[in-house]
């Protein structure tokens, strides 16, 4: 006990101290050496005592070990930290105001800064946590990761002004807001906490959530060195695309007749380009080494006729110089060799908002959520609609969906190869592969697939998460920003919504996805391409000769969720696809790909076969004219009015009995694109529906599947050989049953699993301000000041 | 006591024709037997210029009770099957000044959000024929003819006459009790000519007092009781606006009535809703009505609920068609619905009804007028109960809602929906009740599980408010009903629905007796009700069944089929000499869907 007094002190004083070293040091990178140092002196505090398995500050101070030591102090009150988690600063007596109400009333506690999060420790007991099916292993309901804050805002009694990093001086607000990227809010006032406290912790939390900072300062580097993961676990389970193999076999899947790179596995040929790729088979050794990788047509996708999808980072043109042109030609030569010599080509940078449209949009869309008090909500209802419009998110939302049901004709239709393109060739390139592969492979539907598919369309096809995300704050980066990746599960979450049963994910998983962007632990999220991550975790890595420094990454869902909170992300509306008959099991591989076309007679042949050899000396032609004019080759659609044909497709695809294990498309008619209820609305208290929504239903099933389950238990154990018709049908998949099933007694709200409803008054919400927006004008003969049954003469 | 509103009442007996359940998908004539009662008129070679698939080569059928259209080349066949009654108008196109071949145009406005256009030949007078049959049987009552329902032989299993008992509804609820008296005052329509017979009012109330009361209430519609809460005794009362006038004229005896109301369960003060916007409701003082103001009534509250009236509603319902069909709204659907107004409304009914029901859950009485209290009332006091009573959430429960509110109390349902009248611009119609059954929807969306019916049924009610097949919706008051001998002589849309009950019922039902639902009145949660404003556009796909429904209901087969042969096996196991195991052939795995509906049962 004496030695752990000891270093017990030893934190205490540089936790003490720490938010005046973080506020006197000025820069980043100065602020990072010493954070640093305070971690590695911590960590090897850690490691140097004891023969703990896991050596973590929290065994060290816990909140009972202090009460037993002194005097009970509320000031040593904080969270349960996580490995490697460090307190900044803290303030005690702080009032975290109850969102849902005018009252201003609000519960005191501790508000602490960490270098996780920002967290609220509530002075009072926690009551009865029967909501805490959901909890998140690493961050709790109060706590804000931070990487997750979006904006905080000092606010006086009646004004709110935004703060950004750098201009906090000697003040403090009264009030503080903080918006939050998961769209919750929080409001604390410090007006009853020590100036000093008060002031600290404000300008502490402003500091480390809005300042420049690098990359090593994140949270996942001190997290992982004092964690560790058992590596070969995860890798069985989602395909990572981080080896030949795992390309190799996704091609040999899909059928595909290309060939596998890995000249680029030290990154020698581009860090920007995947460790591994694919490309056409006649691009040649000489054609990787050119333009850093530009101009490369990267394989995404091949469709079961052979056609397939590439996606490329276009080269910039370059007027003079001819070059890049005779590079592009070779390459598309490359494309349309793939498959009967056709290719369309498909620039995103022309037909699709652009990073920042993207951005603009959502941050006019996101404010919506973002609920200060009541009657501001109920004053934006009535205008509710044509915000929504205005702000264009869910129109962006539909031209990627149709976007990508182009492709899809084109693929399946017209059995064309495509090449997706733009500057850069990471990001709309990403939300439209990813979509078309979604449309058109079911296997991308299972939970493993569509995480295999996110590794393979965005970690390694390097999308840049950490420039998009911009979690370090830095201020040539800002430009960069925008949701890309977010805008792709919106999309998702659209099929999902129009063709549940085809999905083996839930609601609730892409819901959690989106948020685990923020956490800052996944190295799912943290870098920009392959090349990145390769270099700065063997940067990191405690012991240098070795293996790089070993990180979660976010499909390791156990890092946040126990198991029966991961339960909750499995669907259970999806089947599997019957098998039909154990006989034919071998030949049967991605045979069913073929099953999954559109009826054949409708439209198996294209209008044109394709160009043949001799059609490709006037191919290069149009190429010298036109270069990469949009579906330039096509041999059926000349004109660029797309959405018609598009239609057509649609209306063919949608007269015939859906298959879920088949090709989906999505409906884009005005009233089929939505917005996803789940993500945006589950913190309003006003609107959340008690004891209903959709989740009424789903548990519903749930539960009746849970006892399908547990019945079949039962017959197994009593040796029953079902039959195999029976065995199709036979639900597989892990369900939520259990999880809800026990709670059934309690009123789930429409914002499960997210907000638990104990705290809750039984009362209906009663929107205010009906009438003030509710104009009816331009009625003939003013009807609306009309009597309902004729005039005066018919009253008595 | 008399108690029954009809003399006579004709029991069908369960007959051995076929009750012909309303067949969603449209068949060939053919195939399709008419009706009992159904004649065929006409039948023309004629051209339906189907706005989502062109123009179409086909035969017209014309009934006395449907349109029926067959295309002959198309693959599938496309089919109409239009209820004459649901035909708004009847207009010629084109015609001889017009070219081509098929240029004798005819536009047929519908009831039910679409409108249809065919053209003819111009030879043998096709067209005038088509014309004048249709537009002689579409609106036979201004043609001397007798509406459908009054023509149709169909026999059901059940009779739908008798779903709703008004004296057995008020003794469900608990009454007569202590405070609370039936009335048998308009037994002859005397006090009230568009009320029901049998009227619940304040026990202290004399019939004395009731006919006090009956002369400040516009056409005497007086406060009468809806619904009693069980516990809190706190009741909906509905009636019309009081005769105030220009001159603030008071009445006594109506406010002492009003105070006998809140006496009754000793609220404190009597909340009364005006479902009006309060403007209206002043302006409404120029015609002789008018609102209860503070002064005369001391114990009551008065709040404006600012729901628009017939017309507004009228012209909103119309411009959403104009956005839905034939073609959704492309460029900026979002803020086009915004512009109709028409979700907005159904906030508005939906959020007084919760106002309604939060104050009753309180322990408060309330009144419920608007002008007549025919229309804003009706969907008001029914909305509200349907939050508060779980009984009117099920399938009887909801038509006995209907009955009661809607119908006994004089919703003008002739006038509003212009059963059989030529008129089509008539000022008095106008969809209340199809706002109410999408307020109804909208409910039924936020809480999938509280209600027993589903979706099909709503679809059902507001085909058959148009079709005039069955004698539910018809006229526009009990009186009337009674004049025209309707329940002897029409059958009752209930008998249809209670001889298919499984037909209409929500699988995921889970009755919570005592539970209040209140939805969310929020436009975040209000969505336009797609399956039934643009069910005509093929490109909104239609589902029989939606995707969780039929996965639960597989799921249900399945657990039933395992529970069997695990009984199975644990019989095999008691009784090894059996050889039950291999005698039992699986019942049949091929179509669980189709058991299910009668497997269903509450767990």
């Amino acid at each position: 006990m004496r030695m752990f007094d000891g270093r017990v002190l030893l934190k205490q004083v540089i936790l003490l101290f720490w938010p005046l070293i973080s506020t006197w040091v000025q820069g980043a990178e100065k602020i990072d050496s010493c954070q640093l140092q305070v971690l590695e002196m911590l960590s090897s505090l850690g490691s140097a005592g004891g023969k703990s398995a896991k050596p973590s500050f929290v065994s060290y101070v816990t909140p009972e070990e202090i009460k037993s030591e002194k005097e009970p102090s509320r000031k040593e009150k904080h969270p349960d930290l996580l490995p490697g988690e460090v307190v900044f600063c803290s303030a005690s007596t702080v009032l975290k105001y109850t969102q849902d109400d005018l009252s201003q009333r609000g519960v005191f506690g501790v508000l602490l800064c960490t270098n996780f999060r920002v967290s609220f420790v509530s002075d009072e007991e926690p009551t009865e946590e029967m909501g805490q099916l959901f909890k998140n292993k690493l961050y709790g309901e109060n706590d804000i990761p931070l990487s997750c804050v979006d904006n905080i805002y000092g606010g006086s009694e009646d004004k709110r002004k935004l703060i950004t990093g750098g201009l906090v001086k000697n003040k403090y607000p009264s009030k503080m807001i903080i918006h939050c990227k998961d769209l919750r809010v929080f409001q604390f006032s410090l007006s009853f906490s020590k100036e000093e406290d008060a002031k600290k912790i404000f300008q502490g939390i402003v500091h480390h959530c809005l300042e420049p900072k690098s990359l090593r300062c994140l949270f996942a580097f001190s997290y992982c060195e004092n964690t560790s993961y058992p590596e070969a676990q995860r890798k069985k389970q989602t395909v990572m695309f981080d080896s030949v193999e795992d390309w190799t076999q996704d091609m040999k899947r899909t059928k595909g007749n290309c060939r596998v790179v890995s000249e680029n596995s030290n990154f020698e040929l581009s860090p920007k380009l995947p460790q591994y790729f694919i490309v056409p088979k006649n691009v040649s050794d000489e054609d990787l080494t050119k333009y850093q990788g530009k101009g490369l047509p990267m394989w995404c996708w091949s469709h079961h006729s052979g056609c397939a999808l590439f996606k490329t980072a276009s080269i910039p043109l370059v007027q003079e110089d001819n070059v890049p042109q005779t590079y592009m030609e070779k390459m598309l030569t490359a494309v349309a060799h793939n498959h009967l010599y056709s290719v369309k080509t498909e620039d995103l940078s022309d037909t699709l908002p652009t990073v920042q449209d993207i951005l603009l949009s959502y941050n006019k869309f996101k404010q919506f959520f973002l609920i200060d008090n009541t009657t501001e909500f109920w004053m934006s209802d009535m205008k509710w609609f044509s915000s929504l419009d205005n702000c264009g998110w869910l129109d962006i939302i539909r031209q990627c969906l149709q976007k990508a049901v182009e492709v899809v004709e084109s693929l399946e239709k017209e059995n064309t190869n495509v090449l997706i393109m733009e500057e850069g060739g990471s990001d709309l390139c990403c939300v439209v592969s990813s979509l078309v592969q979604l449309m058109l492979d079911p296997y991308y539907r299972t939970l493993l697939g569509f995480q295999s598919l996110v590794q393979k369309e965005w970690v390694a096809g390097g999308h840049a998460f950490l420039d998009r995300s911009n979690h370090l704050h830095l201020k040539d980066k800002v430009e960069s920003q925008s949701p890309v990746f977010l805008l792709f599960l919106e999309c998702v979450w659209q099929l999902q919504q129009q063709h549940g049963p085809a999905f083996q994910f839930s609601e609730t998983y892409l819901t959690v996805l989106s948020d685990s962007v923020h956490v800052p632990v996944f190295t799912t999220f943290l870098f920009n391409n392959d090349g990145h991550r390769d270099s700065l975790l063997r940067a990191e890595s405690p012991h240098t000769q070795r293996s790089p420094l070993n990180c979660p990454t976010v499909w390791d869902w156990s890092v946040q969720f126990d198991c029966k909170a991961q339960d909750l992300f499995t669907n259970p509306l999806y089947t599997e696809k019957p098998k039909q008959d154990t006989s034919v099991r071998k030949s049967y591989r991605p045979r069913h790909l073929r099953q999954l076309s559109l009826p054949s007679s409708a439209f198996k042949t294209p209008p044109k076969k394709g160009f043949f050899k001799d059609e490709a000396d006037n191919l290069k032609k149009i190429l010298g004219v036109k270069r990469l004019s949009r579906w330039m080759l096509s041999p059926s659609s000349d004109s660029p009015q797309t959405s018609s044909s598009v239609r057509e497709f649609y209306e063919a695809w949608q007269t015939k009995p859906l298959d879920y294990h088949g090709l989906l498309l999505p409906c884009l008619d005005g009233p089929s694109i939505r917005v996803w209820m789940q993500r945006y609305l589950r913190w309003i208290h006003d609107v959340q529906i008690l004891g209903g929504g959709p989740v009424a239903m789903l548990s519903k099933v749930s539960e009746i599947l849970g006892e399908v389950q547990e019945l079949q238990r039962q017959l197994d154990r009593h040796g029953c050989t079902l039959t195999s018709n029976h065995k199709g049908a036979r639900p597989r998949a892990k369900t939520a049953a259990a999880v809800i099933a026990a709670r059934s007694s309690v009123r789930l709200s429409s914002s499960f699993p997210f907000v638990t409803s104990r705290n809750w008054a039984f009362k209906p919400a009663i929107p205010t301000s009906l009438l003030q927006s509710l104009m009816v004008t331009g009625m003939p003969g003013n009807l609306a000041d009309r009597e309902d049954d004729g005039g005066p003469e018919s009253l008595v | 006591l008399h108690y029954a509103p009809i003399a006579t009442i004709s029991y069908w007996l369960p007959s051995k024709t076929n009750a012909s359940r309303e067949s969603l998908k449209m068949e060939p004539l053919a195939d399709c037997s008419l009706l009992p009662g159904e004649e065929r008129i006409i039948d023309k070679d004629i051209i339906y210029i189907c706005p989502f698939s062109g123009a179409l080569k086909g035969k017209v059928f014309i009934t006395n009770y449907r349109l029926y259209f067959k295309s002959a080349d198309a693959d599938p066949a496309v089919t109409l099957d239009v209820p004459l009654g649901a035909i708004g108008r009847v207009e010629k196109m084109g015609g001889a000044s017009s070219r081509g071949e098929n240029s004798y145009g005819l536009d047929i406005t519908c009831k039910d959000m679409r409108n249809l256009r065919f053209a003819l030949k111009q030879e043998g007078h096709s067209r005038r024929d088509i014309f004048d049959i249709l537009f002689k049987y579409a609106f036979p009552l201004s043609h001397g003819l007798l509406l459908f329902a009054y023509l149709s032989q169909e026999k059901f299993e059940e009779n739908g006459w008798s779903v709703y008992k008004p004296m057995e509804e008020f003794r469900r609820q608990g009454l007569p009790n202590d405070k609370w008296r039936v009335t048998f005052i308009n037994a002859n329509y005397e006090l009230c000519d568009t009320y029901p017979t049998i009227l619940v009012v304040p026990f202290k109330a004399t019939e004395e007092d009731l006919r006090k009361v009956c002369t400040f209430r516009s056409r005497g519609r007086i406060p009468v009781l809806s619904w009693i809460h069980r516990e809190n005794q706190a009741v909906i009362c509905r009636c019309s606006q009081p005769l105030v006038g220009m001159s603030g004229k008071r009445n006594k005896d109506d406010e002492r009535y009003l105070d006998l109301i809140r006496e009754a369960n000793g609220t404190a003060k009597l909340t009364i809703y005006d479902a009006r916007p309060s403007v209206n409701a002043v302006a409404n003082k120029a015609t002789g009505g008018g609102y209860e103001g503070d002064d005369a009534y001391q114990n009551a509250e008065l709040v404006f609920l600012d729901i628009h009236n017939i017309h507004v509603m009228r012209e909103s319902l119309k411009k959403l068609k104009d956005i839905v069909y034939p073609n959704v709204e492309e460029s900026h659907w979002l803020s086009s619905l915004e512009s109709t107004h028409w979700l907005e409304h159904i906030k508005l009914v939906i959020s007084g009804a919760i106002q309604v029901a939060d104050k009753i859950s309180g322990g408060n009485s309330v009144v419920v007028h608007c002008s007549d209290g025919w229309d804003r009332t009706a969907q008001l006091t029914s909305l509200a109960m349907l939050m508060l009573d779980s009984h009117y959430r099920t399938l009887r429960g909801f038509q006995v809602l209907l009955e009661k509110e809607w119908i006994g109390f004089g919703h003008k349902f002739a006038n509003r929906i212009g059963h059989g009248d030529k008129n089509h611009a008539d000022q008095d119609r106008s969809p209340i009740f199809v706002q109410f059954i999408d307020c109804v929807w909208q409910m039924t969306k936020q809480f999938p599980t509280a209600f027993e019916f589903n979706e099909r049924l709503l679809v059902t009610i507001l085909d058959h408010l148009f079709s005039c097949r069955f004698g539910t919706f018809l006229f526009n008051c009990e009186r009337a009903r009674d004049t025209n001998e309707l329940r002897s002589k029409t059958v009752s849309l209930w008998s249809l629905v209670n001889s298919d009950l499984s037909f209409y019922q929500n699988p995921f039902y889970t009755p919570e007796s005592n539970r209040v639902l209140y939805p969310v009145a929020s436009m975040r949660h209000l969505e336009l009700w797609v399956t039934y404003y643009i069910r005509w556009n093929p490109r909104i796909r239609q589902q029989q069944q939606s995707p969780v429904e039929q996965r639960y209901i597989e799921l249900l087969a399945l657990r039933d089929e395992y529970l069997k042969k695990l009984e199975e096996l644990q019989l095999s196991d008691s009784s090894p000499n059996s050889s039950h195991l291999s005698n039992s052939s699986t019942p049949n795995a091929a179509s669980p869907t189709q058991h299910i509906t009668h497997l269903h049962t509450p767990f």
